[in-house]
């Protein structure tokens, strides 16, 4: 079907900026998602996808201004050991990174994945996300599958003694960063990866993750910091038999994020966690888009995503579990709630269910609510002011989600970022 | 210590007279009981002089040592030195028992001006005054209130009393829910927090609660006032003839 005027004209002008890297053997995979962007189009309001969340920044052909966030701060994670890879606006920068040399794991970036023949990475890049395309479009990844500047290929193939760090660091107001990651987790391997910064005034951000039979992979991502920074990423995994997938992603500010997921487990037994908590007020907008598909036996999935809203802020739940045919003994299980600290905020949440198999135990929940005045008085009467019992509350509320991160020393790390963000602004 | 005069409250959703004019003085040192039917507005009186919204005061005044208990706010008068143990300890998932324990402690010591508690000081305190009322480690680590059994819940309100000492303390029906066991151990604890510094404001249903905490001074209220006052023996004829004879005699 021919694609609407409007859209070509807008997809056009999009395209009428990008120059496609001179990329070797990614070359095919490419030129294929720039046919994919082509026939899809880019993706406007009335895409039944993006009903909530407008698209047009994310779209334009030139970013939005958006000023850098300074901050005494030190960035997330700053005191863990950690193997670290800088980001500035996107482009990969040697002298603030590590030497990406580290037993159990091989990092390249994606330029050099065709001098150097690295296969695995080869035939990685850009399927997961065309596998991702159906049943529903995903344009913006298929835009990053081709237009993608720089991004590392991570190869694990043993377990790292440390997280490996992917740090995006915005420098300039007006940068448009498309970065584009793949990971090979072996089987037996783990490894955790850490991503933090707000990478550029617009970031167009996508991640193919393979877990092979029997890996690991624990994901902990934040996106923080700039108040005008807007951000569209995806990430595709896909799950071999008896492998696992935690991920938790923290967002606190930024003007517009819409983040999608989309986890396909393909092996039985395997285990699929997604998570996130946010907090953001006035015109905060952020976006949560998950789709999980079960297309193997006793497999778990897990998706627990929290929101506090304020001053007019908005959140938006976007979540799927498609169980096919076959796909016997899956548990799956979805939580969205939002936490409303007043009026002016609002929560719109589409949780669905999609089943196809006979033997399985699925269930969601989508709530949005005020702070428990029952609880905030029983707090108050013990001698806790107002605004630090609030606190405290929001944090509970938002611990749930947090408590999905396995390691003590990240949870730490998110939860005096969020009292942070909360002390800050009551 | 509290002095309550001629207080008239009502419902603030809805036009209904809950006290009608309750005088009451609870001297330091002493523990003052309430015992009244249901619906005569004891749970009012408890909520009013903690600061709970939702009530109005339409008429008479509430003090602490001098100070206008009703201007303040809930926290205010916590660290001026009122406590409710509540009839239903509210549960809260999410904060630890311990972190709010030392939250409460430290959120008073600063609105006193004291310094606050250091982390280890305040576990040794915490620590010997849950012995006492036998909450184990495992309590204290758990969220607040969250999967307690009643008995633990009311023994938590009164761990939380022990730690922050305050000069006036009111227990809201402290004896419901409670086996005669887990209601000796709440006596206990209180009582070892009677001192001559400090006032009692003990509101039950039952005589039963005043055989383990002695009461100096007995009141019994109906339809929103104190109509009667006496001492421990008017709590036996209650347990004996129930209300009805008192109503009919005040009556």
């Amino acid at each position: 079907m021919a694609l609407p005027e409007v859209k070509q004209t807008v997809t056009q002008a999009r395209l009428a900026n990008l120059v496609m890297p001179d990329a070797g053997c990614t070359r095919a995979a490419r030129e294929d998602a720039l046919a994919r962007v082509l026939e899809m189009g880019l993706p406007s309001r009335r895409d039944e996808y993006w009903k909530y969340t407008r698209p047009d920044t994310l779209i334009a052909p030139e970013a939005p201004h958006a000023a850098v966030f300074h901050s005494d701060e030190p960035l997330l994670f700053s005191d863990l050991d950690r193997l670290k890879i800088v980001f500035v606006d996107g482009v990969f920068s040697p002298e603030e990174s590590d030497d990406l040399t580290l037993e159990g794991v091989s990092i390249d970036r994606i330029e050099d994945i065709c001098c150097k023949d690295i296969h695995w990475a080869k035939e990685l890049y850009g399927v997961l996300e065309t596998r991702g395309q159906t049943p529903v479009q995903r344009p913006l990844a298929a835009l990053n599958t081709a237009f993608a500047a720089d991004g590392v290929a991570i190869h694990v193939t043993g377990k790292p003694s440390k997280p490996i760090s992917l740090i995006y660091r915005h420098a300039s107001d007006s940068s448009d960063a498309m970065l584009h990651h793949i990971v090979r987790v072996e089987s037996g391997a783990e490894v955790t990866i850490l991503e933090n910064g707000p990478a550029a005034a617009r970031f167009n951000k996508c991640i193919e993750i393979d877990i092979a039979d029997g890996g690991t992979l624990h994901h902990v991502r934040a996106q923080g910091r700039d108040h005008e920074r807007r951000a569209a990423t995806h990430m595709f995994t896909r799950l071999g038999r008896e492998s696992v997938y935690k991920s938790f992603t923290l967002t606190v500010n930024g003007v517009l994020t819409r983040n999608e997921q989309i986890v396909e487990l393909t092996g039985d037994d395997a285990i699929a966690q997604v998570s996130g908590a946010c907090v953001g007020d006035g015109d905060f907008h952020h976006d949560d888009t998950v789709f999980i598909t079960h297309d193997a036996v006793n497999c778990e999935s897990r998706q627990v995503f929290k929101k506090v809203l304020r001053n007019g802020a908005t959140g938006v739940f976007q979540g799927k579990i498609l169980v096919k045919q076959g796909a016997q003994k899956t548990d799956g299980y979805q939580i969205s709630q939002s936490l409303l600290l007043d009026d002016d905020s609002q929560f719109l949440a589409k949780p669905e269910l999609e089943i196809y198999a006979d033997d399985v135990a699925c269930s969601h929940g989508s709530t949005s609510g005020a702070i428990d005045e029952t609880a905030l008085f029983y707090l108050r009467s013990r001698g806790v002011p107002t605004k630090e019992a609030t606190n405290m509350l929001t944090l509970a509320f938002l611990a749930e989600a947090v408590d999905e991160i396995e390691d003590a020393a990240l949870v730490e790390a998110i939860v005096n970022r969020l009292e942070g963000w909360l002390s800050r602004r009551s | 210590m509290l002095e309550i005069k001629n207080l008239h409250v009502k419902l603030e959703e809805e036009d209904k007279q809950i006290l009608k004019g309750v005088d009451l003085t609870v001297e330091a040192g002493k523990v003052h009981a309430i015992m009244g039917p249901n619906g005569s507005g004891k749970s009012t009186l408890s909520y009013v002089l903690s600061g709970r919204d939702g009530y109005e005061v339409t008429e008479g005044s509430a003090e602490l040592n001098g100070e206008d208990l009703l201007e303040m706010e809930p926290e205010e008068r916590a660290a001026a030195g009122v406590f409710l143990a509540f009839q239903y300890p509210v549960e809260i998932p999410g904060v630890g028992n311990m972190t709010f324990l030392r939250t409460a402690v430290n959120a008073q010591r600063k609105a006193r001006g004291e310094e606050e508690l250091s982390a280890a000081d305040f576990l040794k305190l915490v620590r010997a005054k849950a012995k006492s009322l036998k909450i184990d480690a495992d309590m204290l680590k758990r969220p607040v209130n969250v999967g307690f059994s009643g008995g633990e819940k009311k023994r938590n309100e009164i761990l939380q009393m022990a730690m922050l000492e305050p000069k006036m303390c009111i227990l809201d029906e402290t004896d419901s829910g409670l086996d005669v066991d887990a209601m000796k151990l709440v006596a206990e604890g209180v009582n070892a927090l009677r001192d001559e510094g400090r006032g009692f404001l003990v509101i039950t249903h039952y005589q039963r609660l005043l055989d383990h905490i002695k009461p100096d001074v007995v009141h019994i209220m109906a339809d929103g006032r104190i109509i009667k006052t006496g001492g421990p023996e008017l709590a036996l004829e209650v347990e004996n003839n129930g209300y009805a004879d008192i109503l009919a005699e005040v009556n």
